[in-house]
């Protein structure tokens, strides 16, 4: 019954989100009030009848219904409560429907919290969210339905994937797809902007909140789900520029963009038309990525094969949306002409450089993951493009992008000398140079990849603290705690920046490996570390089996830790997993796997010693962080209107 | 099974597919075997090295490293023979895309059609940077507007509400 009343739930949300679209569009263009005053309760409606539909899934899956196919499929009765519930989005329907409970919440936000907009732009803002609400309702009823039944239900259902039931992942996907979603709401403001015929600086100051906040979820998301590859894959790789995570990276390249530029159109009413362009590309790319992660089409060609229906679907939203949003934005280009003038040397011209810089590196990565369809389908040249292509092509631009940031954070605006910044950073300079001789003299013969990145990550992050130093004046010390929050935020989040760098080149730079057989009693030293193996058991776990191994870190005399790598085995999925055992550390983690017995005995085991690698999400935490402190910051609360702009333009 | 693990990776954005899910089913090697390592250190770092640069062709985007299929355990230790044989890192990569084609390679060839992969990049940085550069000139000369009346008003209506 529960299932009937959600399937027409998502029904009623279909119709409510066609008034949503089509009666506050013509209210606005119109000036009827009340037409567009139906903007709000439809928003509202929207959301309880989705937010319904995902209660009613969910309680299918927690009092694991089997008359729903869906439940069946992905979910078994021995499954862990918390599993049970990460299920609803661990498959294919469950993730659409909470992909549109998502879109239906940034809907609703604009609602409430956009009271302060004009009118008419919020009539049109909630107008554009509801159609891509519609869109994909459409998408979810027709295609991938997840109330449907089975006639006779099984006495137990299938099982998650195992490797989705960690709290790592169990996680990952509602932080991403706040990200993915949350860019919406800037390709909503600015579809709006252009239909209003108006881009300002008020503009770019509300539509800033959204995308900082959708930034820092995907940061979250991303973080979340590289940090899940770390410790559970089982080697140890953070980043494999997948077709499916270069789909996650891509809005999140385009989006930070985005916050930039937005805060050249806010404080100078510049680089409006670019502004707009990028908002509606962010957003673009999460339809893109939505399309690249369900149809299959570029992981596997054959993949769309088996399911043509939803990767047509899904190409015809990307491209109705995108040729839609991009036709009217040739129309009202000349609407959007820039004002403010600026020299050569300013923050303006820096920020540009900043944009030209993200814009590419996302470019590269796009071209890279499409290009073996692309080669195929004109070149009849089957061929791939993996790691080591993006490795060559991607970083330069970002260790470009390092390279002048922080100088471009200290930049005044309109028009700069280059002494005071240059004063600033000096020492800065001198700490990073530092960091690179000494990089350079204590490794022996290797790359030039840890002393490029312990450079760059150093430099990034003494930059930030210049960069405060710089906001407190005369004042000195003291005025550090009165600093504004979004000085703070700004600060935080390029630090983070540099430590992910610092951890990446450490990571990849120094990593030492082992890889032997083992008895038990048996023990291996690595890089200084001794690992010996004390005992091998086995445990039954709640839904699985395990082969746990006991191991006994130790380094010198001093026993440091004892480590119990794991082997699972999934009786119901038929599914083994490496559960590896960390011992984590702020200058290096040791990471052991145990692996198969061996025909004479002992076990196969990988050891690694992996230097700085907490570094990579303690700098993608930082980041978060930093984008946080800015949305909390009073000027750019997404309600932000209730009080005047003190110096919001006159840093000069 | 490190197919299985990558599809995984590949569900972290929600779409595992039953016909997907039908390919987990377990094998039991796993990566880089302790038998498979040779002797010489120096010998075993190159066919690491190479290794990562060559597609698991049962798998989905993986290297063979890192891989579990039985395939990838097939050419890992082709790649070893090679190696023992005396041939030099290109030999190797030659005699295995004259086997298996082009698609094993993960780094793409620069040439033929792929000229226009790797010059990508640097070329939109090049077009970038003379865009941005024309932009900023404008702007450098025009003079600033400044708001209207008009705008003004309207600007301290939307502030003040």
């Amino acid at each position: 019954m529960l299932n009937e009343l959600g399937h027409f739930a998502l029904v009623l949300a279909l119709a409510v989100a066609l008034v949503q679209t089509v009666v506050p569009l013509i209210g606005a263009h119109n000036r009827w009030p009340g037409w567009m005053a139906v903007a709000e309760p439809a928003a509202n409606a929207q959301l309880l009848l989705v937010g319904f539909a995902f209660a009613a899934l969910t309680h299918g899956f927690v009092t694991s219904d089997f008359s729903l196919k869906l439940v069946t499929e992905n979910s078994h009765s021995l499954k862990p409560m918390l599993y049970k519930v990460t299920g609803v989005w661990g498959n294919h329907e469950g993730s659409m429907l909470l992909w549109i409970l998502i879109l239906a919440l940034f809907g609703a936000s604009a609602a409430w919290f956009g009271q302060a907009l004009p009118p008419t732009l919020r009539a049109r803002v909630i107008a554009v969210q509801g159609s891509i609400g519609l869109a994909f309702l459409a998408f979810l009823l027709f295609t991938s339905n997840p109330f449907l039944r089975l006639a006779v239900p099984p006495l137990d259902g299938g099982d998650l994937n195992p490797l989705l039931q960690d709290p790592g992942l169990a996680f990952h996907p509602p932080f991403l797809y706040l990200g993915y979603v949350g860019l919406s709401m800037a390709f909503s403001f600015a579809v709006a902007a252009l239909i209003e015929g108006r881009v300002d600086a008020a503009w770019g100051r509300w539509v800033r909140p959204w995308t900082l906040a959708a930034w820092v979820f995907l940061t979250i998301g991303i973080a979340l789900g590289s940090w899940w590859a770390y410790y559970e894959l089982g080697w140890g790789g953070f980043w494999f520029w997948d077709p499916v995570e270069n789909a996650s990276f891509m809005p999140w390249l385009i989006a930070a963009a985005l916050l930039h530029s937005a805060v050249v159109v806010e404080k100078r009413e510049s680089l409006k038309a670019w502004t707009v362009l990028l908002a509606i590309t962010a957003f673009g790319f999460s339809l893109i990525g939505a399309f690249i992660t369900r149809s299959g089409i570029i992981t596997s060609v054959h993949a769309f094969a088996t399911d043509p229906e939803r990767g047509v679907f899904l190409l015809a939203i990307t491209a109705l949306f995108m040729g839609g949003a991009l036709t009217l934005f040739a129309a009202r280009a000349e609407a959007l002409s820039s004002r403010g003038v600026f020299s050569l040397l300013s923050r303006e011209s820096m920020l540009v450089l900043n944009n030209i810089l993200l814009a590419v590196a996302a470019f590269v990565v796009f071209i890279g993951t499409i290009w073996p369809l692309v080669s195929e389908l004109l070149f009849d040249r089957k061929l791939s493009v993996g790691a080591p292509f993006f490795d060559m092509a991607f970083t330069p631009f970002f260790v470009l992008l390092g390279l002048v940031l922080p100088l471009g954070a200290l930049l005044p605006w309109k028009r700069a000398k280059l002494a005071r910044p240059v004063r600033l950073l000096i020492p800065a300079c001198v700490l990073a140079l530092a960091v690179l001789a000494l990089t350079f003299a204590i490794q022996t013969g290797r790359s030039a990849l840890a002393p490029v990145g312990l450079m760059l990550g150093t430099w990034l992050v003494a930059g930030a603290a210049a960069d405060l130093w710089a906001r407190t004046g005369t004042s000195g010390a003291a005025r550090l705690l009165r600093l504004q929050r979004s000085d703070y935020g700004r600060a935080t989040a390029h630090a983070g920046l540099g430590v992910t760098i610092i951890g990446i080149a450490g990571m990849l730079a120094w990593q030492s490996e082992d890889i032997r057989v083992m008895q038990e009693g048996d023990s291996v030293t690595l890089a200084g570390y001794t690992l010996s193996l004390d005992g091998v058991e086995r445990v039954q776990g709640p839904n699985y089996i395990s082969t746990t191994g006991s191991f006994a870190l130790s380094r010198g005399t001093r026993t440091i830790a004892t480590l119990y790598p794991e082997k699972r085995f999934y009786p119901v999925a038929r599914m083994p997993t490496t559960e590896a055992a960390i011992d984590n550390g702020i200058l290096r983690d040791i990471y052991v796997v145990i692996g198969d017995p061996q025909e004479g005995g002992g076990w196969a085991v990988r050891s690694y010693v992996k230097p700085l690698a907490n570094w990579i999400w303690g700098g993608a935490i930082l980041m978060a962080i930093g984008g946080a402190l800015s949305l909390s910051d009073r000027r750019y609360r997404v309600a932000a209107g209730a009080r005047k702009v003190p110096d919001a333009v006159a840093a000069e | 099974m490190t197919g299985g693990l990558r599809q995984g990776l590949r569900t972290i954005a929600g779409a595992a597919h039953p016909a997907v899910l039908a390919l987990l089913v377990a094998t039991s090697a796993h990566a880089v075997q302790p038998d498979e390592i040779l002797p010489d250190p120096a010998l075993e770092q190159r066919a690491r090295d190479l290794s990562k640069g060559l597609r698991c062709l049962v798998c989905r985007n993986e290297n063979i490293d890192d891989s579990n299929a039985d395939l990838a355990r097939d050419l890992r230790l082709l790649v070893r023979e090679r190696l023992v044989a005396g041939d030099t890192d290109e030999e190797v990569l030659d005699f295995i895309t004259d086997r298996y084609g082009e698609y094993v390679l993960l780094t793409p060839r620069t040439g033929g059609s792929n000229w226009l992969l790797w010059a990508a990049g640097p070329a939109m940085l090049v077009a970038g940077l003379g865009i941005g550069a024309v932009f900023i000139r404008r702007r450098t000369r025009a003079t600033e507007a400044g708001l209207s009346a008009e705008e003004e008003e309207r600007l301290r209506q939307i502030l003040d509400r």
